[in-house]
């Protein structure tokens, strides 16, 4: 005789469920964020040819705002994407695999360099 | 008195029920016992008709997985120490059917390792009598990680994904798959290749990072997943670079 198996409903709050599901759903929300800011820059290029037009979008009290809420949600997004690099990127030195820090460390410091550079240029 | 610790434990019993309950047992709270020696005392002294798997007792055989308060473990190596004095809430693996009590039914994990042939399958067949397929250290190091697997399944219980999608390879499957892809003396890349690459494998993966955290043996298979999803990826645009080329033959 067949059994009768018991299959229990996955529940719509499942990523209630611990501290690591709610901040995977932090994760995930914060590419909203992300996602707005990249409109935002289309926006801004969109306005490349004159500098005024430029600058008064970029500047003006609803685009400060909007950059001031999503700095923090990009910042997270970042700094949880680079921490979790080591994962997908798996190199190996001989037999030793090469420190998931380094590889984390190495994203950081490319991070810092670029953001110095561009602020160099724009500066 | 001897100390006691209360465990409430799932209880489905299909030939007298058609709903599960929870059922709770004060057994002796010894330092030095795990909550399966809680559950065969049980067995032993106070319910002969509770049912649950178990073999090794040393977290090797993969068999004792199951919710401990709410979290996928091996119970042979979840102490009671750790819990005490708060009851302790016991469970069948979640994602999975339940059969009786604490016996889930993982028949779907079984058919997805056939499905990814988590097995050595060599470039070429050789006889006997030439010797093994050597491989040196730094060749073993590349896929040893993954090859710690003892098929638990809690991963399995622990993924959102496949709870959500059940047609989902889940970790353990790729984390074979890619052990068994990444072994210098396998030559079946190409026929695990259209499982891995499917949407229902390694693209499915959300990277909750779940399937890492409940891991026993250390054996990442989130790491896996992403690799994979790495290694994908370069070969397709090898193939849609160099078409004539062979080692896109396999990118999806």
């Amino acid at each position: 005789m067949q059994s009768k198996e018991y299959v229990r409903p996955m529940p719509a709050t499942w990523w209630l469920h611990n501290i690591h599901l709610k901040l995977f759903m932090i994760r995930e929300l914060t590419s909203l964020f992300v996602a707005g800011y990249a409109v935002f820059l289309l926006v801004l290029i969109s306005h490349g040819d004159d500098l005024k037009t430029f600058t008064d979008t970029l500047l003006c009290p609803t685009a400060i705002i909007f950059q001031l809420i999503a700095l923090p949600f990009v910042v997270f997004h970042s700094v949880t994407w680079f921490n979790l690099t080591p994962k997908a990127i798996v190199l190996f030195r001989g037999e030793e695999r090469v420190s998931p820090r380094v590889i984390a460390g190495t994203h950081y410091f490319l991070w810092a360099v670029i953001s110095l550079l561009i602020l160099i240029v724009v500066l | 008195m001897d100390k006691t610790i209360t465990l409430e434990v799932f209880r489905y019993l299909p030939d007298q029920e058609n709903q599960p309950r929870f059922q709770s047992y004060a057994v002796p709270y010894r330092e030095d016992w795990v909550v399966l020696d809680a559950l065969n005392y049980i067995k032993d002294y106070l319910d002969g008709t509770l049912s649950f798997r178990w073999s090794c007792r040393m977290g090797v055989c993969g068999s004792c997985g199951m919710m401990v308060n709410g979290d996928p473990k091996l119970t042979c190596a979840a102490f009671l120490k750790d819990y005490y004095p708060n009851p302790i809430r016991v469970e069948p693996l979640t994602n999975f059917p339940v059969i009786r009590d604490l016996v889930i039914n993982f028949d779907d994990f079984l058919h997805k390792l056939k499905e990814i042939k988590a097995w050595l399958i060599p470039k070429e067949e050789k006889p006997v009598s030439t010797g093994e397929y050597l491989q040196t250290p730094a060749q073993l190091a590349q896929y040893k990680q993954y090859s710690m697997c003892i098929n638990c399944m809690l991963c399995y219980a622990a993924c959102p994904v496949y709870g959500l999608e059940p047609k989902f390879l889940g970790p353990a499957a790729i984390a074979l798959g890619q052990r068994y892809n990444l072994d210098s003396r396998d030559g079946a890349k190409d026929q695990r290749a259209d499982f891995i690459s499917s949407s229902e494998g390694i693209w499915e993966c959300t990277f909750i990072g779940e399937c890492t955290r409940v891991c026993p043996k250390h054996v990442d298979p989130a790491g896996a997943i992403q690799q994979a999803k790495v290694i994908n990826t370069q070969e397709w645009w090898l193939s849609f670079l160099m078409p004539w080329g062979k080692r896109g033959t396999h990118a999806k």
